[in-house]
């Protein structure tokens, strides 16, 4: 190693480098600058462009507990259909404000989350996974019976969504469009504020080493049961997005296969780095747009195989490969010393 | 009272007919998630496989009932032996995520495959003329297809349980469910012993799958559709045991079936509202251990 | 402490003096890890109590105990193999501070946090590596990091839990030193096989045989004892 530098200019270069980890990139305006430029390329898709939006919004809440706290949940979609239904009934009774419906969505599932959270985080391993899985399977089926309230099989219809700071919902999408994209705008900054503070640090430490954590005084379940909260408050503002801009509600908002399809999703694009979401969910809404218009049966044969060769042969998703290409090139460079 | 009476003989009757099924499905899941820690979330595509099989046999080739259900139980094992030495074992000890995609994965591949293959319509399910129509039992009048199940689960628990602690196969599995490491270096040999037993376990599977066509009904989507119920028996069980999965499916299958009967507006939500109940008291389920 | 039909931890009636040098031994399976597990709060004892300064706190689960200062280490490396060296430390710290479940505010700007943390790193002679993942560090250099994340927690009461182990003995050296140098205030418990660290970092020992206290003394007396030497025989590295 190099000879000893003097500590202070040291100790001070290096605590600046951990210190300003949370500073804002130039490139993390990217994805953004992109979505208003897309805005005005493709102006006939502006209504898929919207469901896009509103599904990385979900896609990102998952990631900040299967990335971060390292909670696999096979029922995140618990709470997104909570927070569908919510303001989606909202809208059907009379109250029609998207935003105002939105934010009682999103307690209303952050609520579901806090207490089945409370509930199934003193389990791990498979038993939390078979619970997670349980609880979105009761909110389903409670859907689905209650349908006097719900329209359970046919959905909720008669929704009447009201303008959003005096912009009319249109056919082609456009207030929509915008809608989401303030909402991701925000979550996004709630979420990259979250994964930056001490307790989204010690997150990442619940899910490096939840022993280690115990050891060194960390309330785990509490943090635990925190950030579920908050993810299913986040997964029911897209619930609650999806069900405004489509003016419709059903029951495949619980379903199972919703509850997969984020997750490979969020696993397409990389867990565990808040992008996952912005890559993974265009990436496979789009295809899915293309192809399984043409044949569903195919759509999901594909599918299932794409996710059994990313498990297989990149298990970090588009953010992993991106990451072993880069190395591989540094290794490259530095003459293949490792 | 003679009615409720009556009722409730129904409801246990054909409570323990869906338990033997979910049981016969369900429990090589147990053995081969206790043994080899793997989560597979795709179990069910094995049931699914020997009922289509089953069916296809029997109608396109006139095969009776009999030999078309073993030939469902055969196609299955001999799918699952390389499915478990190229694909499954690269996973053994990967992140618990890894597998719970990779095998939900499997699951939409066989779904689009049995859609594609058979079509979206459930299969005819034919039971041989011996085994329909009613028995008498008692007093009352049985479905005969269904006392032949209730009959072939009890007789097969028996014989998994005997197998299990009589023989040394069985006791091999028994030593490597509890410590994978110590029966390695006591010289077994873990990683044939998988194979075999992921066969065994997929091959019974199939067995559940074609015997209970009447009651699970052999469609594409039977893998995803059915996977909580499965998965419901082999927590509440106990991963690893034989008969923690058979006291967990009768549970599950009388339950199940009471509330259909005098609950329907409920549907399934107990069940899910009784296994969290189960679970957070023994989250290792009845059998289980840590 | 009974795991099923064994009895792991037997009457074991153990103490700790402020300052404490003190070493635990024993042959392997004599249940040592079991004991740190115990007192720590990893294990739930059948029967018996833990005090730590004379208060009980045999019902307080481990991290209210680490916050009382009770902190120990893993024999197997058991740190954030992804993240920093550097945020491992300041993790520990962190949470020691209480800053740790700050939602709102970026962790950079904890600066007392990181400040702290990296003084730890320099004060062990690790700080060259503190922004390096912890997976691509030496062993050696993981089990002094161990013990960094020990010392950001300011512990009273100190239960190293065989700190060169699986250290190459070129290594081995640095540990030694960093352990000799720890804070006298600090009560000290090490758990080792290593007979020379023993001997020379402990001013008392316990030797634990199959759960139990065999004998208890200062290390003359300890080398001295036939009892002593019987259970180690054919276990010691040289006569």
């Amino acid at each position: 190693m190099t000879a000893t530098a003097a500590p202070t200019p040291r100790a001070a270069s290096v605590v600046e480098v951990f210190a300003h980890r949370h500073r804002f990139r130039v490139a993390e305006a990217l994805p953004w600058v992109a979505a208003v430029a897309l805005y005005f390329l493709f102006p006939d898709y502006l209504a898929l462009g919207a469901q896009i939006l509103a599904t990385i919004v979900f896609a990102l809440s998952l990631d900040l507990i299967l990335g971060y706290a390292g909670i696999i949940t096979l029922g995140h979609a618990a709470f997104f259909g909570t927070g569908a239904y919510v303001a989606g009934l909202l809208a059907a009774h009379g109250w029609g404000e998207p935003i105002t419906g939105l934010i009682v969505a999103a307690l209303a599932a952050a609520l579901v989350g806090a207490v089945s959270g409370a509930v199934v985080l003193r389990t791990t391993g498979l038993t939390l996974l078979m619970l997670t899985l349980v609880v979105a399977s009761m909110l389903y089926e409670t859907a689905n019976k209650a349908s006097a309230i719900t329209g359970g099989a046919d959905g909720l219809g008669g929704m009447n969504v009201w303008p959003v700071l005096g912009c009319q919902f249109d056919l082609y999408g456009r207030t929509a469009y915008w809608y989401c994209l303030a909402v991701l705008f925000v979550c996004w900054l709630i979420a990259r504020a979250i994964v930056h503070s001490p307790f989204g640090r010690s997150l990442t430490g619940i899910r490096e080493n939840e022993r280690r954590m115990h050891a060194i005084g960390s309330p785990v379940f509490l943090r635990r049961v925190t950030i579920y909260t908050i993810a299913a408050g986040m997964a029911g503002a897209a619930g609650a997005l999806v069900a405004q801009t489509t003016a419709f509600v059903g029951l495949g908002v619980l379903s199972f296969d919703r509850s997969g399809e984020i997750l490979i999703m969020l696993i397409l694009g990389g867990v565990g780095w808040l992008y996952g979401a912005f890559i993974g969910v265009p990436l496979f809404m789009i295809l899915q747009d293309r192809f399984a218009a043409i044949d569903p049966v195919y759509w999901y044969f594909w599918i299932g195989l794409t996710l059994v060769l990313v498990v297989v042969f990149a298990p970090g998703g588009a953010h992993g490969l991106a990451d072993r290409i880069l190395r591989a090139r540094r290794r490259a460079a530095a003459g293949g010393r490792p | 009272m003679a009615e409720a009476f009556s009722a409730s003989v129904s409801i246990l009757f054909h409570g323990c007919a869906f338990a033997m099924v979910l049981y016969l499905v369900s429990v090589g899941l147990s053995v081969t998630m206790g043994l080899m820690g793997f989560v597979n979330l795709a179990h069910g595509v094995f049931a699914a496989l020997g009922g289509y099989i089953m069916a296809t046999t029997m109608t396109s080739m006139g095969v009776p009932f009999v030999p078309a259900v073993a030939a469902g139980v055969v196609v299955a094992m001999a799918v699952s032996v390389p499915l478990e030495r190229f694909l499954y074992r690269r996973l053994y000890g990967a992140d618990e995520l890894e597998q719970v995609l990779l095998t939900i994965g499997l699951a939409f591949m066989s779904v689009a495959a049995a859609k594609f293959l058979w079509g979206p319509l459930p299969q005819p399910f034919n039971p041989p003329p011996a085994l329909s129509g009613q028995i008498t039992l008692g007093t009352r009048e049985f479905p005969t297809y269904r006392s032949f199940l209730i009959v072939s689960g009890a007789v097969l628990v028996t014989v998994l349980w005997l197998g299990l602690e009589r023989t040394r196969f069985g006791a091999q599995i028994r030593a490597a469910v509890d410590n994978r490491r110590m029966a390695q270096s006591v010289g077994i040999n873990t990683s044939r012993l998988f194979t075999v037993a992921f066969a065994l376990g997929s091959g019974l599977a199939a067995l559940g799958g074609a015997l209970g066509g009447d009651i699970l009904a052999i469609e594409p989507a039977y893998s995803l559709e059915h996977l909580v119920y499965f998965l419901i028996v082999v927590s509440v069980g106990g991963l690893g045991s034989i008969r923690g999965p058979f006291f967990a499916a009768l549970l599950l299958g009388v339950t199940d079936t009471a509330f259909q009967y005098l609950l329907p507006q409920f549907g399934a939500f107990f069940i899910y509202a009784l296994t969290l109940a189960v679970l957070l008291w023994r989250p290792h389920g009845l059998f289980g251990h840590a | 402490m009974s795991f099923g039909a064994l009895r792991v931890a037997n009457a074991i009636d153990f103490r700790l003096e402020p300052g404490a040098r003190h070493a635990l031994i024993g042959p392997n399976g004599a249940g040592k890890t079991t004991f740190v597990n115990l007192v720590t709060g990893a294990l739930t004892p059948s029967e018996g109590r833990i005090l730590l300064g004379g208060d009980d706190i045999t019902a307080l689960v481990q991290a209210q105990r680490v916050k009382l200062g009770l902190v120990r280490t893993f024999q197997i490396t058991a740190l954030f193999r992804g993240l920093t060296v550097l945020e491992n430390v300041t993790l520990a710290v962190g949470e020691r501070l209480g800053a740790a479940g700050d939602i709102f505010r970026p962790a950079g700007t904890r600066r007392a946090v990181i400040e702290e943390a990296f003084l730890l790193l320099e004060r062990l002679g690790i700080a060259d590596e503190a922004l390096r993942p912890v997976r691509e560090l030496a062993y050696g250099r993981q089990r002094l990091v161990e013990i960094a994340v020990a010392l950001g927690l300011d512990p009273k009461v100190l239960l190293l839990d065989e700190p060169a182990a699986g250290v190459p003995s070129a290594e081995s050296g640095t540990i030694i030193e960093v352990i000799e140098q720890l804070p006298a205030e600090i009560a000290l418990l090490i758990i080792e096989h290593d007979m020379d660290l023993v001997f020379r970092l402990a001013r008392r020992i316990t030797v634990l045989v199959q759960g139990a206290v065999l004998v208890e003394g200062p290390p003359a007396e300890i080398a001295a004892d036939p009892r002593v030497r019987q259970v180690y025989l054919g276990e010691r590295e040289h006569a």
